[in-house]
């Protein structure tokens, strides 16, 4: 359902303030969300004031500065570092993204840090995605067969089918798209989301796929599908540059051709 | 919204094989309204200020009455197709769904019976 307002237990609320290390030449200051399901407290805005200086470049490289240095209980994902795990997916100074190749530098004053939008928080900036999880499961992500393989090799593609995958095959699904997406704000329990729809769009486009006609069957639903409404927040945020917009465009008009 | 566990209705209760139709429809109505549309707005603009009779007189003439009632259907079911995706968007408890859902229909239907009326009867000189 739609809300205009938290509810009360929401509310962020100011929180605890570390001062940076005396003589720190380079100050940024971090406002950071926090909150602990094992307290009752409404969640909180944290602020570190990081020396730069002493610092790596990107906002996890700060996030991990803090928890290492300054507060051990700060919660967080993260595991590559290099923008390809999808983990460390977070709201970034208002946009969704990934805070292993988000530079602080093109952050202009402080930097807030917030969990992906709209989503059940477990602890500070780690976001439940089992609901999203069980709608990736939902669309049968894996290559679908009639016929029975080629003797000897591989089911082949050729270069030119191999490339109508180009802009899908990158998804690391960091759900940085969805969670950026209002109808997914709204409908997140029926409406499966630009992340799902663009991996939903890879397995119909894959030339060796057999189940095409299922797919899109499963998908033709006011809500599964046709919730999105082009808002293109999703391409917008999008860490890795992919369009999960076409893709859903892309999947209406196959729907509307084979009626 | 589905029974058993929030993950089990990820999948809902299947697909409910509609929607092409609503998404398609909403298409076909917008493009049929910019040419409703450019022919409108010059032909108000030409009768701004003149008699009542002198804009019952062009009502009545075949070509504008089709045109008219052409446009007042199309943008009546345009408007139709919109407020249903907007009450599906926002509005979600059953009850009231179904609730706003109907008004809106009726709301919508009679608006569209009283224009397309109104112009029939200029044309047949009621």
């Amino acid at each position: 359902m739609v809300e205009f307002t938290l509810p009360k237990n929401s509310r962020v609320v100011k929180g605890k303030h570390f001062a940076a290390p005396e003589g720190a030449g380079n100050v940024k200051t971090f406002k950071v969300y926090r909150w602990d399901p094992d307290k009752g407290d409404n969640p909180r805005l944290d602020s570190f004031d990081l020396d730069l200086d002493d610092c790596g470049a990107m906002v996890l490289d700060a996030l991990i500065k803090v928890k290492d240095e300054t507060d051990p209980t700060l919660t967080f994902r993260r595991s590559c570092r290099e923008g390809v795990c999808g983990s460390c997916a977070m709201n970034i100074d208002g946009i969704n993204t990934l805070a292993c190749i988000q530079r602080i530098d093109e952050i202009k004053g402080e930097v807030k840090v917030y969990p992906l939008p709209h989503m059940e928080v477990v602890k500070d900036l780690v976001p439940d995605l089992n609901g999203a999880y069980a709608q990736y499961a939902s669309i049968e992500p894996w290559l679908q067969t009639e016929t029975s393989a080629p003797d000897g090799h591989e089911r082949l593609q050729s270069p030119e089918e191999r490339e109508r995958l180009d802009g899908m095959w990158e998804c690391i699904l960091c759900f940085c798209c969805s969670t950026a997406c209002p109808s997914y704000w709204w409908n997140g329990d029926r409406f499966l989301g630009p992340a799902i729809l663009l991996q939903a769009y890879r397995w119909i486009a894959d030339s060796r796929d057999e189940s095409t006609n299922k797919r899109l069957a499963a998908l033709e639903d006011p809500f599964r599908l046709y919730r999105c409404h082009t808002i293109l927040n999703c391409t917008n945020t999008c860490p890795k540059g992919l369009n999960p917009a076409k893709a859903i465009a892309e999947i209406k008009k196959l729907i509307s051709t084979r009626r | 919204m589905s029974p058993g566990a929030p993950t089990g209705g990820a999948g809902g209760s299947g697909s409910a094989k509609e929607g092409a139709g609503h998404w398609w429809a909403q298409r076909l109505t917008a493009i049929a309204l910019v040419p409703l549309t450019i022919w409108f707005v010059p032909s108000m603009a030409m009768l701004a200020g003149k008699s009542h009779g002198a804009v019952v007189a062009w009502l009545g003439a075949p070509l504008n009455a089709i045109l008219m009632a052409l446009l007042l259907a199309v943008t009546f079911y345009h408007v139709w197709l919109g407020l249903e995706s907007i009450i599906e968007d926002y509005v979600h408890t059953e009850r009231r769904h179904v609730a706003t859902l109907i008004a809106m229909k009726i709301a919508v239907a009679v608006l569209a019976l009283a224009a397309l009326f109104a112009v029939a009867r200029i044309a047949f000189g009621g």
